[in-house]
């Protein structure tokens, strides 16, 4: 047993999309949207929606934290790196995201900037240990599953007594973000998202558990089953809601139970807990101003908070008009109703955060599934 | 001037020696580095008479000429270095255009403070490596920057080679109905040199897969001279090559993941890195594009040679004016293989 | 950003560390975030860390529900 390859057999997928197609009603539409950015990924990368019937629409929804990062917050990464003597540390797919003035931290770079692509806050922290003389910060984004090891970073850099490690914290939770899609939101925008259920998020659940979302089965009454990241996961775990939308019940399902447990892993959640406060409110593209929805360290970490360490000169952040990004993180316009999507927005040259991770709405759509808007040849 | 001792000249310190300026600059330091190093290693007749310029004779009929320049880092990656890099992927640029690669140049930018013993040791590769295609390198240049100014070494190889006749293969000769072959593993190169940035560690080693084709290509077309296309899936991997060739010839190409030859390694290196395999670099692999008669044949062909064990049929040309390449993954499922992925691995070859 | 993988510990290290083995390469990451894993254990590993133990019995349950599934007429 590898937990790969099992669960990525074409013989169960054509079983599942069988079961799929024979317990979908055909007079009806079912509108699920996957939560989580990974999803959105493995759905485009192995062309999932080939295998489930034309009433069956995913809709993506907003967890890629490189997509919901508002332009302001990038604005302020970049003013990091240039206005101070930094090493700014980042993981890769934040480099490219266009802040306001198409300016980006690539850009930065290529201006004398000291920015590093790391693949984990420990390399941020060895970065900082090999570099005494230098301030180091680490630009901190993600849900659930990426802030754990933040807070363990931050926990180490207390006990080495580090004098040249902060932390920009931008991490955000997932239950507020469902909360926000579901309950409609604020800025104005009226339209809520027509939506049947959740295929809720695989990793970020194996840290915060199944409780969470008891709150949406029970007062928005829409199912939600947990799913894990590979694509037989996601294809059963759309046929229990197909199911949950036939038989009019609205309840928590786990489907990845090989990871997930109702309490999930309460260590992690203790550390989160120790190390990091609820912001108030915080601005997300897209969904705009959530209550309760970031994190920001606590007051005893505050030596370690790059907010507190420098004062950053930002002007207010400046979106794209013509970019569609807030509409289809919210679910309620898919990439090709965006006016700018393929022209000029694509993933060399990206205008809006979705076009530049790969688990955004637009970069999965351009880089993996165009070719059906415009309908395909069949496959040989 | 000929090929002697220079008179008062200490030897070359290679083992704790450094390039400096002198190399560099036109007189007796630069003479001897010219000397005792590059033409020791790379001798041949049209090099020892240290001309300028190689003079020679190539046979009537269409020449074949390319460059490429190399700053792959680090200069030494498992499976090769920048050296060996520099002779195949010349070599392999000559025989992607049906040339039987002949004369190389090569010219080197060094940095001041780089290690002489790392420069023997890349010019020793290079020499073998131009051996074991049966080529020469007959013209050089050598600068030196200061220190600072370039990143140890940079080298550019540049080559020429002649086109037999009855050979016509091109980017825009792929047709509907055309079969898509690959010539072993995919991918190797690019996690090899990662893997080394990256300090991951593979219980089976993952190497380079860098080496020449050239002799590869020439049984092939031994076997099947009406071979449409040829080209190595060099930065941008597979998916860059096929979304060039489909332009290129105006068609649109479906591909069998299943069907991919990928090591396992590398399956999973690419997952831990956030990378896929497809667009990953690749130094010693080629495509090959044929009609579907020619398919089986060449298939046994390559399979047959030691350089194409693992070769595999792995797609179909199609009429598609938009010129997309897709693919039936390994779900059962269809996805794009688009142009670019948005990864970008600086400085992979 | 990385998805998570599921990693097999092949060895323990100090300072809270462990090699994994994802199908034949071999990373080091950090099980402070995990109790009661050890050599032979799965892992879910994300960004250098590892998240939750995977079980096997759980994960064995799954498969068969799949292809019960996909029994159904």
């Amino acid at each position: 047993m590898k937990y790969i390859e099992e669960f990525r057999d074409p013989d169960l997928a054509a079983g599942l999309a069988h079961a799929i197609r024979a317990t979908a009603d055909p007079a009806r539409t079912y509108r699920y949207m996957e939560f989580c950015g990974g999803h959105t990924h493995a759905i485009a990368r192995y062309g999932v929606e080939d295998l489930l019937p034309d009433n069956i629409k995913m809709i993506h929804g907003p967890g890629c934290p490189v997509c919901v990062l508002p332009v302001a917050r990038v604005d302020t990464a970049v003013a990091l790196a240039t206005q101070n003597d930094v090493i700014l540390c980042t993981y890769a797919d934040l480099l490219r995201v266009p802040g306001s003035r198409y300016d980006s931290l690539l850009k930065a770079k290529a201006r004398g900037a000291d920015i590093r692509m790391v693949y984990s806050v420990t390399d941020a922290l060895n970065i900082a240990a090999d570099n005494p003389d230098r301030q180091v910060v680490f630009f901190a984004i993600g849900f659930e599953t990426t802030t754990p090891p933040t807070a363990v970073a931050l926990k180490l850099a207390q006990a080495r007594g580090l004098k040249n490690f902060t932390v920009h914290c931008n991490h955000v939770l997932t239950p507020a973000a469902m909360r926000a899609i579901l309950g409609g939101h604020e800025n104005g925008q009226a339209e809520k998202v027509v939506l049947d259920g959740f295929v809720g998020p695989a990793h970020v659940s194996a840290v915060i558990g199944t409780e969470p979302y008891h709150e949406f089965t029970r007062d928005y009454r829409k199912p939600v089953v947990i799913a894990g990241f590979e694509p037989l996961d996601v294809m059963q775990s759309v046929l229990q809601l197909v199911r949950q939308t036939n038989e009019g019940r609205a309840e928590v399902e786990n489907e990845y139970t090989r990871a997930v447990t109702p309490q999930g892993n309460q260590k992690a959640i203790a550390l989160m807990d120790e190390v990091f406060a609820l912001r108030d409110s915080f601005e997300w593209r897209g969904l705009g101003v959530v209550p309760h929805s970031a994190l920001k360290i606590r007051p005893h970490l505050a030596e370690f908070d790059a907010e507190n360490r420098f004062a950053i000169q930002v002007q207010p952040g400046v979106e794209n008009k013509a970019c569609a990004c807030g509409e289809i993180l919210r679910g309620e316009k898919t990439p090709t109703q965006c006016k700018i999507f393929g022209n000029p927005c694509t993933p060399e040259n990206p205008l809006g955060a979705c076009m530049v991770s790969s688990e955004g709405a637009c970069a999965a759509h351009w880089t993996y599934g165009r070719f059906r808007a415009q309908g395909h040849e069949a496959a040989q | 001037m000929s090929h002697r001792k220079l008179e008062g000249s200490r030897p070359l310190d290679l083992v704790r020696g450094q390039v400096d300026l002198s190399h560099g600059a036109g007189g007796r330091a630069m003479a001897q580095l010219i000397q005792d190093l590059f033409i020791d290693s790379f001798s041949n007749d049209l090099l020892n008479r240290e001309h300028d310029a190689a003079m020679f004779s190539l046979p009537l009929g269409r020449v074949v000429m390319s460059t490429d320049t190399f700053v792959v880092s680090p200069i030494f990656f498992p499976g090769g270095d920048i050296g060996s890099l520099a002779v195949h992927g010349t070599v392999n640029d000559l025989s992607m255009g049906g040339g039987v690669p002949k004369y190389l140049t090569a010219g080197f930018i060094l940095e001041e403070g780089f290690p002489l013993s790392d420069l023997a040791r890349v010019v020793k590769s290079m020499a073998q490596a131009a051996r074991d295609a049966g080529v020469s390198i007959v013209s050089g240049d050598t600068k030196v920057v200061e220190k600072g100014h370039g990143d140890g070494i940079f080298i550019n190889t540049a080559g020429v080679g002649v086109v037999p006749d009855g050979v016509e293969i091109c980017g825009d000769r792929a047709r509907p109905g055309d079969v898509v072959l690959v010539s072993g593993t995919l991918g190797d190169h690019g996690v090899a040199v990662m893997s080394k940035r990256e300090n991951l560690s593979f219980t089976t080693e993952i190497l380079s897969d860098s080496q020449s084709l050239n002799d590869l290509v020439a049984a092939m077309l031994a076997g099947v001279p009406g071979i449409r296309v040829l080209r190595d899936p060099t930065r941008g991997g597979l998916a860059a090559t096929l979304n060039e060739i489909a332009h290129q010839s105006g068609v649109g190409v479906a591909l069998n993941e299943a069907a991919i030859p990928i090591r396992r390694e590398v399956k999973s290196a690419c997952e831990l890195l956030g990378l896929d395999p497809l667009y990953v670099a690749n130094e010693g692999k080629l495509i090959a594009i044929c009609a579907p008669a020619d398919a089986e044949h060449l298939l046994a062909i390559m399979r047959g040679h030691p350089k194409g064990r693992d070769s595999a049929i792995i797609g179909t040309v199609l009429k598609d004016d938009r010129c997309f390449v897709h693919m039936k993954t390994g779900l059962g499922g269809t996805r794009m293989v688009d142009w670019m992925a948005g990864e970008q691995l600086p400085r992979i070859c | 950003m990385c998805l998570a993988i599921p990693a097999r510990i092949i060895g323990m290290r100090p300072d809270g560390l462990a090699n994994v083995e994802v199908d034949g390469v071999i990373k080091e990451v950090s099980l402070d975030l995990v109790d009661d894993v050890g050599p032979g254990d799965y892992v879910i590993v994300h960004v250098g860390y590892a998240l939750a133990k995977l079980d096997e019995a759980e994960a064995k349950r799954t498969l068969n529900l799949f292809a019960e599934m996909g029994k159904v007429a």
